[in-house]
């Protein structure tokens, strides 16, 4: 327990805002270096494909605060809206770099998310996050009350339609998506099983928000 | 046999080596524009210039070296080229394991800048150097009852990362029908600007079927198999629905995960824009290969 106080002391003193920035400044970065020539001959793919993978990863990271809360006790709990709105912004990054770089034209936008299961599921994966990333602020948790928590749980579709999207882009047998999807489903398990508890015990464990 | 195929693209065509190796200067206008020599060429090959060496060494696809585009550049220098074989076999009056120097020697060489279109949907122009593929089928003798010609990717899964994982089920293989085969514009390259082939591009020997998706043009050949059925194919074994035998370059018949009625050349940067895709990736000359096919249904 020692090393997880640690941490979490440290944690402490580590402003939220740190992810926002990180999370911008990083964008913009990879927008540099795709514009300046040094992302490979073919920089849309390359930075649709980054922006990409940063997204899904924090939507992951951000369902993992509670079980890592729960099971090692180390608290990111401050930290889950930033993590979860820097995880709209990448997402919208990506789907600009695909609308606007990448295929160039609503006619075609329109033509991919309908003909191409992979982009209708990412598409709607990136709906989903709308009301999330609109809703992430204090004066919408007091409005909403118990339906701020329902909305919420929208994440979990939000993640399973990501990794899928991911799944079904690659060609081939790949290893990365099937990694992402053995970890979300890993969490998806766990959340199921930490209801299961809470059941038995009420009032045992409280997952704050 | 050589020069059956008209090309309307001559060596003075390809970019001079110092002018390749600096093509960002010429393009801002540092260097003369006379250099790269365009002028002259007929209406479809227009304005076709071709990529920068260093373009078509690092963007490529060759899944046994892993799957990112970077991947073959960063791996493929594990790829043992010494001593190379290819078995022939199958219908032709000379089987056997061919040293590569006997299969090609007294065979020309020429120089052919093609559009390379693939399924992805970028595209590339390569100055090639390579021999007709027909000029190596008929020096061992196609008998008459060949109809297809089948080929093999080297594995050497010591030395092939993607290999190791199982991303494809290897060997790679690929196939033609006997008149694609012997078409004039199939070549089999053995380099690419005046150079030896990258290992990334196939190296020593790999096949250029310019009207097809990149994926027949199967690269590293150390088997080529005459035979009267039609071969499988690996990406078709991957996957039936989305990969067919033929693969021709056709706009007007999409791929479930691209469509294919435009593409982006690669190097044009990130705000490059999408150009529209020719049917036969702008080679109609092949048309009559494919005539009372419906092209929808032998996709």
């Amino acid at each position: 327990m020692h090393i997880v106080d640690t941490v979490n002391q440290s944690l402490r003193r580590v402003p939220t805002w740190t992810i926002y920035i990180v999370g911008a400044a990083w964008v913009v970065w990879m927008f540099y270096l795709a514009a300046t020539d040094q992302m490979g001959p073919e920089p849309i793919n390359a930075l649709e494909r980054e922006y990409g993978e940063l997204g899904l990863k924090l939507i992951v990271l951000g369902l993992m605060v509670t079980p890592l809360r729960t099971w090692t006790g180390v608290n990111l709990l401050k930290f889950r809206r930033a993590i979860g709105v820097t995880a709209f912004f990448v997402v919208l990054a990506h789907f600009l770099v695909w609308a606007v770089l990448d295929v160039q034209s609503f006619g075609r936008m329109w033509t991919e998310v309908v003909k191409r299961p992979y982009v209708t599921v990412g598409m709607i994966a990136f709906v989903l996050m709308v009301p999330l990333a609109l809703t992430s602020n204090n004066r919408s948790i007091r409005k909403l009350g118990a339906n701020w928590r329902k909305l919420h749980k929208l994440t979990y579709p939000v993640a399973v339609l990501a990794v899928l999207h991911y799944i079904w882009l690659v060609k081939g047998f790949q290893i990365e998506p099937i990694v992402y999807a053995l970890i979300v489903g890993g969490l998806l398990a766990l959340r199921v099983k930490l209801r299961q508890r809470r059941a038995v015990k009420p009032g045992g464990l409280a997952v704050g928000e | 046999m050589a020069y059956r195929w008209t090309n309307d693209l001559t060596r003075a065509d390809i970019t001079p080596k110092s002018a390749y190796l600096n093509r960002r200067q010429i393009l801002a206008g540092t260097v003369g524009l006379g250099a790269i020599g365009i002028a002259g060429s007929a209406s479809a090959q227009d304005a076709l210039e071709p990529n920068t060496l260093e373009e078509i060494r690092t963007y490529n696809n060759y899944y046994e070296f892993g799957v990112g585009k970077n991947d073959p550049a960063q791996n493929a220098h594990q790829l043992d080229t010494s001593n190379w074989t290819v078995k022939i076999d199958g219908l032709v009056d000379n089987p056997g394991d061919y040293a590569l120097a006997d299969l090609l020697s007294g065979l020309s060489v020429e120089d052919r800048l093609y559009r390379f279109r693939c399924v992805e949907a970028w595209s590339m122009v390569i100055p090639w150097n390579g021999i007709e593929l027909a000029d190596i089928l008929n020096k061992v003798g196609v008998q008459s009852s060949a109809k297809y010609v089948a080929f093999e990717t080297v594995v050497q899964p010591d030395n092939m990362i993607g290999v190791r994982n199982r991303v494809l089920d290897f060997p790679y293989v690929e196939g033609l029908r006997l008149d694609e085969a012997m078409h004039p514009l199939t070549i089999m390259a053995t380099g690419i600007y005046d150079e030896p082939l990258a290992n990334q591009n196939g190296a020593p020997m790999r096949l250029v079927v310019p009207w097809k998706y990149g994926f027949k043009s199967i690269k590293s050949i150390v088997r080529i198999t005459l035979t009267d059925e039609e071969p499988p194919i690996s990406w078709n074994k991957a996957n039936r629905r989305e990969y067919g035998f033929y693969s021709n370059v056709n706009p007007t018949v999409d791929h479930p995960r691209w469509s294919q009625a435009t593409e982006r050349r690669v190097g044009g940067g990130l705000f490059a824009s999408r150009q529209d895709t020719l049917m036969f990736n702008g080679y109609p000359e092949v048309a009559s290969l494919y005539e009372g096919m419906d092209l929808s249904e032998f996709f």
